[in-house]
């Protein structure tokens, strides 16, 4: 086993809003090896990006961490001030966002966006600093780097601008890249692209990447080990095949139920969750998933589930096992 | 990762492990009640305390205006001998006599002009003129406005374009320049039009400064508006449910009618509503100039006009007026502000 | 780009024409003549005046000469003020005016646009509603209110200031006060409402995100975009601070630009009238014209397409 280049323990967070405490993220533990590539899936609002932000101390306004540790590379996130976070941030772990055409800063040169990074987090004059620019931008596959340095993000297309935030990422070499949807906003063609760049790169630097993301295809081929979110919760985790082969959580079932498969006859229903999402002001006492589980049972309306080792890196947060085991007549562990 | 395992590990409940029942899971799932577009914002605006508050203020001030006249003693254009240029409260001599005599006179609230007009009355007078002309000319600007370019956008194409153009250039005109020299030059056509073609007389009632201020409102500030319509039609038109009213059949005409304008009608109302301060500044600017309406009907700008060579010893007589010319464009501001805070729904979060 | 320009140039000079020709008819519809309003002189003397000014000449025949002239930039002598020509009065006029203006638009811009960023930065708490109060109130309060308002208080109580006249330099204060309430009011709205709407977007988070300390995340990426509202604000500005120059100068006695024009409207100067509505048309055409091209030039999404 690697190296543990993140920790995260018992993580709690809220946003404080005028309606009132809206529990973004209810205990979530995870942990990511140097040089995996982490999944994070779930649907809108499970709390995946975040989990991605608390990382950076990038939670907005008014989000506050109430419970639990992070722990990055040696750095205790969650006790950090403000000023030893920005020597992390962009540094030793960067971030990509989901929608490329506003991520850039449309009245600076593409070229002013990158060495800014630079210019900030190492010693590199401005020449140096020029000269890097455009060595990232060969690296993240933009042809004519100089004349690329110049323009503004409007005369980039969609895909362009995702490989420039890539390149800013990169800048200083970090030691994790967090992806929060990179692609979702790009065309088809233009996403299997990028992927491949990010793990091209990855085995090139040889950095750890945590991918967020909804869609079960690009975690299949990505990403080492898989963490399955719902409501604050990380309800599944596990390595790829454990996760794709072997799903225990209901929901993460649920998931790969309704993606429509290629090899199936074409009569099949698609199978939709029912339901609707957790409403986070009031999260339920129980399990989030619970009024959307088939398989609910009283005491999952009633208390949270424990994690029920499935395997030696598997985990899942249900009741269901413990019924079993129940069933055999057995005490729980 | 294992925790609380001492919660389970004697006598597991069996009955724990029932299947939950339907309504045990609905229990948890709140949904927020879906309310209709005007409820929701006529109770979004009702939590507005600031908006409500000008609501209050106009509605005063309105009372002020229209009601109040009909009960006090004094008209606007009476000049009462002997008692010019009273204080507030002050009684002139002719006055105090009638009162030792038995009688009771009211007083001047705000005391007399130099003419011997109460001054009350014709603040309140002032008021009236300033919130008909607000009224009116936002009416207008938003009956043309809406008209020409609910028109315009709809019919799209050349058309469109042509109409715009008009828009552009009229836009373009330094509009205070024409008001000033339209408020000059009308009122020699028009007194001569009241006075000669029969069924024209009403514009000597209504007055030609009046009419004046509304002929110019007319032809110069309905362009903001017909840009708003005209890009809130356009919207419309690309938006899905038009395609699907289409699939299902609704006419052309139901189709503008029903779905475009209710949709529209938010920003409409709070656009026509700020309109109704900006048409109040302009008319008190005109008459302050000496170009609004005519004597003797006053005007809170031609009362403050008027007051300013008297500051150092009647402070009152420009204070009134310049009192009221603010509290009623600031509350007519924050009202607007009010609803469009409300009905606006691109500001829902 | 070029194709914009040329465009922009035909619609102000179509304005301009407008204008002007609207201007000399309506001066037209005014019965009498500019010699009515003093006590009538004879008949003979009428005439002579007339026949000076071109008086008796058939509508269109006046019309011509009047463009003829313009377009030579003779504007003609002022009908009211004898021996003095349009022209002069309109300069010695403007001098005054573009400096008090020019001042006012100076104080409005460097305190509106910081007042504008605290409402936005301090979004909620008590300072951004005191900024929001004084900017609502000083969009709603018309110029005189204000100027009234400070005379009452620098003049007559207080003794500290001048009240007409502009002398010394205590003689600009409140009239450039009173001209740069209402645009300081507008520009700090502006600033805010610019301001709140760059901070939600994702390329501050980008910044944010990249390390950056507070302070270059504001000034460098948020204030560049949060400002271009306000420059498209520029040429609305100066108009304002033109029409209000009227009000202003004709309570505080500034000898300016529009004084004389409020004058010549009460006292019928056609020519006074017509030169200054023109003069001041091309000024704020012009104006509006030039703004509009900073403004591309600034955005660079607009320039380079």
């Amino acid at each position: 086993m690697n190296e543990m280049l993140l920790d995260i323990k018992n993580l709690r967070l809220s946003f404080f809003t005028p309606a009132g405490e809206v529990k973004a993220l209810n205990d979530v533990s995870v942990k990511l090896e140097k040089g995996d590539v982490l999944g994070i899936v779930g649907e809108s609002g499970s709390g995946k990006s975040v989990t991605a932000y608390s990382i950076m101390g990038l939670t907005a306004h008014p989000g506050r961490i109430v419970g639990g540790t992070i722990e990055f590379n040696g750095h205790r996130i969650h006790e950090l001030s403000e000023k030893e976070m920005r020597k992390i941030r962009g540094n030793e772990v960067s971030i990509i966002f989901q929608d490329p055409m506003t991520s850039l800063n449309p009245v600076y040169t593409i070229g002013n966006q990158i060495t800014e990074v630079i210019l900030l987090h190492t010693d590199k004059n401005k020449r140096q600093a020029k000269e890097r620019a455009v060595e990232l931008l060969q690296l993240v596959g933009i042809n004519e780097p100089e004349k690329r340095l110049r323009q503004y993000p409007h005369q980039l297309s969609g895909g362009m601008r995702q490989r420039v935030m890539i390149a800013i990422a990169l800048a200083c070499e970090p030691k994790l890249l967090i992806a929060d949807e990179p692609t979702t906003a790009l065309d088809v063609t233009i996403q299997a692209q990028i992927l491949e760049l990010m793990v091209e790169l990855k085995k090139k630097i040889g950095m750890s990447i945590i991918m967020i993301t909804h869609d079960l295809g690009i975690v299949a081929n990505m990403c080492e080990k898989i963490a399955v979110m719902y409501g604050g919760k990380i309800v599944e985790y596990g390595s790829v095949n454990e996760i794709f082969y072997n799903p225990r959580h209901e929901y993460t079932k649920g998931l790969l139920g309704s993606i429509p498969k290629l090899y199936e006859k074409e009569r099949t229903k698609l199978v939709a969750i029912e339901g609707t999402p957790v409403d986070m002001l009031n999260p339920p006492a129980g399990c989030p998933f619970a009024p959307r589980c088939a398989s609910c049972m009283k005491i999952c309306l009633r208390e949270m589930p424990d994690y029920i080792k499935v395997e030696e890196s598997h985990y899942s947060a249900c009741w269901l096992p413990a019924k079993e085991k129940a069933m055999q007549g057995g005490a729980v562990v | 990762m294992l925790k609380n395992a001492s919660k389970l590990s004697f006598q597991p409940d069996v009955s724990d492990f029932l299947p939950a029942g339907n309504e045990e899971k609905q229990s948890l799932v709140v949904m927020r009640e879906s309310v209709g577009f005007w409820k929701d914002g006529v109770r979004r605006f009702k939590k507005n305390k600031v908006a409500m508050f000008s609501l209050f203020v106009i509605i005063l001030i309105m009372l002020f205006a229209f009601i109040a006249p009909a009960f006090y003693p004094y008209s606007y254009e009476q000049q009462i001998r002997g008692s010019e240029a009273l204080d507030p409260f002050e009684y002139s001599t002719e006055e105090l006599a009638l009162k030792e005599s038995g009688e009771s006179v009211f007083p001047h609230i705000l005391g007399t002009d130099n003419h011997g007009r109460d001054i009350m009355v014709r603040l309140m007078m002032g008021s009236r003129i300033s919130l008909l002309v607000g009224i009116v000319a936002s009416i207008l600007v938003f009956l043309i406005g809406s008209l020409y370019g609910s028109i315009s956008g709809f019919l799209g194409g050349k058309v469109d374009i042509a109409m715009m153009q008009i828009v552009d250039i009229i836009y373009t005109v330094p509009d205070i320049l024409v008001i000033i020299l339209l408020m000059v030059s009308l009122k020699y056509p028009l007194q001569s039009l009241a006075e000669n073609i029969e069924g024209f007389e009403w514009i000597n009632t209504v007055g030609i400064g009046l009419i004046s201020i509304f002929i110019v409102f007319s032809l110069l500030y309905w362009v903001g508006m017909s840009r708003i319509v005209r890009s809130q039609i356009l919207t419309l038109k690309e938006q899905e449910f038009v395609t699907a009213a289409k699939a299902l059949g609704a006419s052309r005409k139901r189709i503008i009618g029903k779905h475009l304008l209710t949709n529209c009608m938010g920003t409409l109302i709070v656009t026509t509503t700020l309109q109704i301060p900006s048409a109040i500044f302009t008319e008190t600017f005109l008459s302050f100039i000496g170009i609004g309406v005519a004597a003797p009907m006053p005007s809170l700008g031609s009362m403050a006009s008027t007051a300013i060579g008297g500051i150092s010893s009647y402070p009152h007589r420009l204070l009134a007026p310049a009192l009221m010319i603010s509290v009623i464009i600031l509350s007519f501001n924050l009202l607007g502000d009010g609803l469009r805070d409300a009905f606006d729904p691109k500001l829902k979060n | 780009m070029a194709k914009y320009i040329i465009k922009r140039i035909g619609i102000s000079v179509l304005t301009i024409w407008i204008v002007s020709t609207l201007t000399f008819f309506l001066m037209y519809m005014v019965p009498g003549g500019p010699f009515m309003s003093e006590k009538t002189p004879s008949a003979a003397t009428l005439e002579a005046l007339n026949e000076k000014y071109g008086l008796d000449q058939p509508k269109l025949t006046q019309y011509k000469n009047y463009v003829e002239k313009y377009l030579h930039g003779d504007m003609g002598p002022s009908m009211k003020q004898r021996g003095r020509d349009v022209k002069d009065i309109i300069s010695t006029g403007f001098k005054v005016s573009a400096r008090v203006g020019g001042m006012s638009i100076f104080v409005a811009v460097m305190l509106g646009i910081p007042l504008g960023s605290i409402a936005a930065l301090n979004r909620g708490k008590w300072i951004d509603s005191i900024i929001m109060l004084i900017s609502t109130t000083g969009i709603a309060v018309p110029s005189f209110v204000v100027c009234t308002v400070l005379m009452l208080i620098f003049s007559v109580k207080l003794d500290l200031l001048p009240t007409y006249g502009l002398t010394s330099w205590k003689h600009y204060v409140m009239p450039v006060m009173a001209l740069s309430f209402y645009p300081t009011a507008y520009i700090s709205r502006l600033m805010r409402a610019g301001m709140l709407e760059v901070l939600g977007q994702d390329y501050i988070r980008t910044a944010k995100s990249k390390g950056l300390a507070m302070n270059r995340v504001l000034f460098k990426h948020a204030l560049r975009n949060a400002v271009l509202p306000v420059v498209t604000y520029l040429g609305p500005l100066l108009a304002y601070t033109l029409t209000g120059s009227f009000v202003v100068e004709k309570i505080f006695t500034v000898p300016g630009l529009g004084n004389e024009f409020i004058s010549s409207i009460i006292n019928r100067d056609y020519t006074m009238i017509m030169g200054t509505t023109i003069f001041l048309a091309i000024l704020i055409v012009t104006m509006n014209f030039l703004v509009d091209i900073i403004y591309k030039i600034v955005d660079p999404r607009i320039t380079l397409k």
